[in-house]
């Protein structure tokens, strides 16, 4: 079996006169890692891996055993559509492995499979939609604020267009490197876009997102635009999400369906929310990951702050949009605090273990919460038990701390790296003095 | 090349892989009393670790007490071995529908319990057939303007090429193949992923809709969706 894969990569290389494959992998914190080698070296990779030194990726290994091994996963093997005409490019996604070949511990990548895995052997499949949503802003300058496209009043017609054009060749390019688009439209900030993928299963997903990240960067690089994921980029305005619409399957049937239901939900999809509701805040950290995410999670600009669900209330955490009757395959809910700046890998693991946990320990699916939660005081809050999310980086990394879930999800290599990365990263926020402070207490102080 | 190795390679390149479970002893009898030398193989991995130099002479695999595992290792080897290899199935009478649809796995097969005379016959007429072989040929699979080369796993549309992943490239080469025919998602998941997939039957759709993306919208008419069944390449057969 492998090898018809391994002979598949190899002829297409072969016969398409690829230059040059690029390995791709993901450090801790979601940033895309690549290395390339020649198509000579192509069959021995496959075979064996390719060593390289870890100890200069964010996360990965520990000085004295600092290399691993890069193992291409064939499955993912596509060409680039963005190289150059006459050099083909192509890509491979890899799994990090130690020189003796046990999965790495440091690969975001290995812990979304032994997550999935885990789920498999109780006969669920995860499968994951994203809305992904981002900026494209003129080219950053230090010191100055973001300039969107569509702010240029004079020539605003047509720096609108050009968006629209980049959005458009920007789907092409996913379609082309197999991320069927489901939606795009401008969103409503200022140069706000919003692509929305079909479902697939957790780990392609995953890729997909790490792919779609760079198609965004690259393309709007080739016109000289700025693409950012950065999860508030502007005040004032909405920021960006990574709503995630997530359903489990069993074989060809949805597993979150049940038609005797008055909501068409089965006692799995409630177990399962009742998963990501009991561990939200300890997740947060994870599906949140910088200090400008939480300026995203706050009242008033579509974004959730309350651990809560309902059916069509779009201030709670979880939104189980209404299906059609006729469809049980739609059957999903919504879980809106994430962020595109996040790792997916880790971000996806995390979910699915929440949710996985509420069905094997019977979680009690809390009230629906139909009000609209940022009308309501906290006595009023606190009366119908509902909590808030961490309310800063801080704060989340203190309740990840304490969670048994994500220690046990991320193993103690990622848990402990991260959770000492992201202080150091808190800390480095604490200490800066901001122009808010400087406006406010300067002069009256 | 002393007489002796030159008997032992004559013997080994005459070896039948048995995969069974057990092997029966009705049929290590009548396999030994025809004069085949054959070796019982449990997995596909021992299949390829205990391969003679000059390869496997054919395959015999029971399917009576484990089809799953059976059909799982008949895939396996057709994919590592091709064509080349020369497959004989055993089946039980209440299994012939399992040969449906399965045409590429085997190349002969024998209903089981087996009178001895007729396994021998068929095995030794399949096997006669194996140094017959006129060489390789180019495998294509045409559908208007769609060309799949099955040996160099290249695919062109209306003469542009199409880059797909390994997974595409198989599902689109199963539909190319069987024109006409509407396939469930369950049967396309066992017949192009195999029973080592566990990704569920949605992945089916995934691909589905990325071979259409793929192929163009004026060609993503080739593969049509049969509501609530499943999916069509080409023309059904009985549209007028």
């Amino acid at each position: 079996m492998l090898d018809q894969h391994r002979d598949y990569v190899l002829r297409t290389v072969e016969e398409r006169g690829v230059r040059l494959v690029r390995l791709w992998f993901t450090d801790v914190l979601g940033n895309l890692k690549s290395f390339a080698i020649s198509p000579a070296e192509l069959e021995n990779a496959l075979e064996d891996g390719m060593t390289f030194d870890g100890s200069s990726i964010d996360g990965f290994s520990r000085i004295q055993e600092s290399d691993v091994l890069a193992v291409p996963d064939p499955d993912t093997f596509e060409l680039i559509p963005w190289s150059e005409p006459g050099a083909a490019e192509a890509r491979v996604f890899c799994d990090i492995r130690s020189l003796d070949g046990a999965p790495f511990e440091g690969d975001p990548r290995q812990v979304l499979r032994r997550t999935v895995r885990a789920a498999r052997d109780q006969g669920f499949t995860f499968y994951i939609a994203p809305d992904l949503e981002f900026f494209y802003f003129e080219q950053p300058t230090d010191g100055k604020k973001p300039q969107p496209l569509d702010h240029g009043g004079y020539f605003d017609l047509t720096t609108r267009d050009a968006a629209g054009d980049l959005r458009k060749e920007t789907i092409r390019k996913l379609e082309q490197m197999s991320i069927p688009v489901e939606y795009s439209f401008h969103e409503d900030s200022p140069s706000q876009q919003e692509i929305d993928l079909r479902h697939t299963d957790a780990l392609t997903m995953a890729d997909s997102v790490m792919t779609f990240r760079l198609v965004v960067k690259e393309v709007a690089a080739s016109q000289g635009v700025h693409a950012t994921f950065m999860p508030k980029p502007l005040e004032g305005v909405q920021g960006s999400g990574m709503h995630l619409h997530m359903s489990l399957f069993r074989g060809d049937e949805n597993a979150f369906y049940d038609g005797d239901d008055p909501h068409a939900l089965s006692a799995v999809a409630k177990s399962f929310m009742a998963g990501l509701l009991a561990h939200a805040a300890e997740i947060t950290a994870i599906t949140n990951q910088t200090v400008n995410s939480y300026k995203r999670l706050v009242p008033g600009f579509e974004a959730p702050v309350h651990i809560s669900w309902a059916r069509n209330n779009r201030s709670g955490l979880i939104r189980v949009p209404i299906a059609k009757k006729g469809n049980p395959l739609a059957t999903r809910i919504e879980y809106r605090s994430p962020d595109p700046a996040c790792n997916p890998y880790l971000a996806f693991s995390l979910l699915l273990a929440a949710g996985m946990r509420g069905i094997e320990q019977g979680y009690e699916l809390p009230e629906e919460a139909d009000a609209n939660l940022f009308e309501m005081d906290d006595a009023a809050l606190a009366k119908l038990g509902i909590t808030q999310l961490p309310q800063s980086l801080s704060d989340a990394l203190r309740t990840m701390e304490q969670s048994e879930l994500v220690h046990d999800v991320l193993g103690e290599h990622i848990f402990e790296w991260f959770l000492r990365n992201k202080r150091r990263e808190w800390r480095d926020y604490k200490t800066h003095v901001s122009q808010f402070e400087l406006d406010r207490y300067l002069r009256s102080v | 090349m002393t007489i002796a190795s030159e008997a032992r390679e004559a013997r080994e390149a005459s070896m039948l892989a048995v995969f069974a479970d057990p092997v029966t002893p009705d049929l290590a009898r009548s396999l030994d009393l025809a004069g085949f030398s054959w070796k019982g193989v449990a997995s596909a991995d021992e299949a390829a670790d205990s391969e003679p130099a000059a390869g496997w002479q054919g395959v015999i695999i029971d399917c009576t007490t484990d089809p799953e595992s059976a059909w799982a290792f008949a895939r396996t080897i057709r994919k590592s071995g091709g064509s080349q290899i020369k497959v004989l199935i055993l089946v039980g009478g209440a299994q012939l529908g399992d040969l449906q649809l399965r045409d590429d796995l085997f190349d002969d097969f024998c209903l089981s319990p087996f009178h001895p005379t007729e396994f021998e016959a068929r095995l030794r007429h399949l096997l006669w057939s194996v140094g017959d072989a006129t060489g390789p040929r180019a495998d294509l699979v045409e559908y208007g303007q769609l060309i799949l080369n099955l040996e160099t796993y290249q695919a062109t549309i209306a003469g542009r090429p199409l880059d797909m992943t390994y997974m595409e490239y198989e599902l689109l080469k199963f539909l190319a193949q069987n024109p006409g025919k509407v396939f469930t998602r369950e049967i396309l998941l066992s017949r192009v992923w195999g029973y080592e997939y566990y990704g569920g039957a949605r992945t089916v759709d995934v691909h589905i809709r990325r071979l259409r993306a793929k192929l163009g919208e004026e060609h993503a008419g080739l593969i049509a969706t049969v509501r609530s069944v499943g999916y069509r390449f080409g023309q059904s057969r009985w549209a007028s």
